[in-house]
């Protein structure tokens, strides 16, 4: 394909996503305010606890939130672009497979920030989460962990076909990832097998660049040590979109 | 164009969809003003539109579309393609539909507002420009993927049933605009079930599974099978090929 991107094309992609999601008014409050109304329970629940289990589990959550969310937006929406035609549409239109995907990463990507804008606000200025570098940080890796979830996403809606089945791939996805990422056990003490399992999962990652930004006494070298796990992170992310660009095809039996 | 150059040439067509052998070597050529695409249910009339619009996977055999390979990046801005079920956004109004695709399409900021006002009018939905296509009623919502296909004046439009579930106003309404825009110079593709509004074509095809079985005007397929109207012939062509 001689020009995989056009920047108008994928604009508007990202516009149009937009302004479906926006006329959808209980999605967005969802969004918004799902991951905020955990944090607090999740405070709630380790209030008398003594010492500072929040601290521990709290920024885990903060990237597994973005991650799992956006995973299912992401593969019911596209799973409903698939089915209803309009998929099909755009492909026999000048619209790069590029453009479609990057379309959609840049405007979940838009509400992942919006999202975890407020999540890292509620969790740090009124729920005492100890951060001690500066909060951009963390929402930097809400975003990055946020596009992973849409990439994933966009993978798997090309595997299902119905939005029953899209669903059912969040259990199936998400939540091994979630046992071994390190917020259960730590990713040390888990068996040799799921180590290694633990090492090749991109959630892993997110969570260590949580971890990192949030649990170092040494600040400066903090934010370089999240910055290679979030590397990783946009690794697994780009490789799931071009994975994604392999199953928009233009010709189908 | 003169009718000597077709504006597509069919050669040996082979699709198979599963075990299914759908088009076995078909040979066709369409030419401009109105072609009608006439045959019964799952006789291939849907699949050959979709292999001249380059979305369908082919077995064998060459489709040219306007001198180039059907699917070729240069023909994507210059054939319009209407499925069966609208492929529009029901949870954005029919406005916004439109501006999306005339952007996809690369019409320019200054361009999108006028090609949008101009097919709102074309298909008569100008009224209904800020609903939510969602609301619409099922010949409305199929209008407003037909004004998606009007937004670049196409060289080629490919039309799957447009005017299933259209009351019989809107249907005569539909085809003058199909002839308004053949005298413009656009080669349209009309597929149907419906065989009174065969009658409206210049030129008919008549499909029977996976095979063209007349290719004419109206008027001389009547002739040749001595009937009155096309559903009379086509019964008697399919009786004789049987």
């Amino acid at each position: 394909m001689s020009r995989f991107v056009s920047l108008p094309v994928t604009l508007a992609v990202a516009l149009r996503v937009l302004a479906q999601l926006r006329r959808d008014r209980r999605t967005v409050a969802m969004l918004l305010v799902l991951p905020t109304a955990l944090m607090s329970l999740l405070w709630w629940v380790f209030s008398d606890v003594p010492g500072d289990s929040f601290d521990g589990v709290g920024p885990a959550l903060l990237a597994i939130f973005p991650f799992t969310v956006m995973f299912l937006v992401t593969s019911v929406t596209t799973l409903r672009e698939r089915s209803s035609g309009t998929l099909e549409r755009l492909l026999a239109m000048p619209m790069g497979r590029g453009d479609f995907l990057l379309g959609y990463a840049l405007a979940f990507a838009l509400t992942a920030l919006a999202q975890s804008v407020l999540a890292v606000g509620v969790s740090t200025w009124l729920l005492g989460l100890e951060v001690p570098g500066p909060l951009w940080q963390l929402t930097l890796v809400a975003v990055v962990v946020a596009v992973l979830g849409t990439a994933l996403g966009l993978l798997v809606s090309a595997f299902a076909s119905t939005e029953f089945q899209a669903v059912q791939f969040m259990p199936a996805v998400v939540i091994p990832q979630l046992l071994v990422c390190g917020l259960f056990v730590p990713r040390e003490a888990l068996p040799g097998v799921l180590g290694a399992i633990s090492d090749v999962l991109p959630l892993s990652y997110a969570v260590d660049a949580m971890t990192a930004l949030t649990t170092a006494d040494a600040v400066d070298g903090a934010f370089g040590e999240a910055l290679a796990d979030l590397a990783v992170v946009a690794g697994f992310a780009v490789g799931a979109l071009a994975l994604g660009a392999a199953t928009l095809r233009r010709r189908t039996p | 164009m003169s009718a000597e150059t077709p504006v597509v040439t069919v050669s040996g067509l082979v699709v198979r969809r599963g075990r299914r052998t759908v088009l076995d070597g078909l040979d066709l050529t369409i030419g401009p003003g109105v072609t009608g695409l006439l045959g019964p249910s799952g006789c291939g009339k849907s699949t050959l539109m979709r292999a001249l619009v380059g979305v369908q996977r082919t077995q064998g055999g060459a489709v040219d579309v306007l001198g180039l390979p059907a699917g070729s990046r240069a023909l994507r801005e210059r054939i319009g393609y209407v499925t069966q079920a609208a492929s529009v956004y029901d949870d954005l109004t029919v406005t916004e539909n439109l501006r999306f695709f005339a952007r996809v399409l690369g019409l320019g900021r200054a361009e999108v507002g006028a090609a949008v006002a101009r097919v709102l009018d074309e298909v008569d939905l100008a009224e209904h420009r800020d609903a939510l296509v969602g609301r619409l009623s099922g010949g409305q919502r199929s209008r407003v993927s037909l004004a998606v296909a009007l937004l670049r004046r196409p060289d080629l439009l490919v039309l799957d049933e447009p005017t299933v579930g259209l009351d019989p106003v809107l249907r005569v309404d539909l085809w003058g605009l199909f002839h308004r825009l053949a005298d413009g110079g656009t080669a349209v593709l009309v597929s149907s079930h419906v065989m009174d509004e065969a009658e409206r074509c210049d030129r008919l095809l008549l499909m029977r599974e996976g095979a063209v079985i007349a290719d004419e005007t109206p008027a001389a397929i009547k002739d040749a099978a001595g009937a009155a109207t096309v559903e009379e012939a086509f019964l008697s062509l399919v009786g004789g090929a049987r």
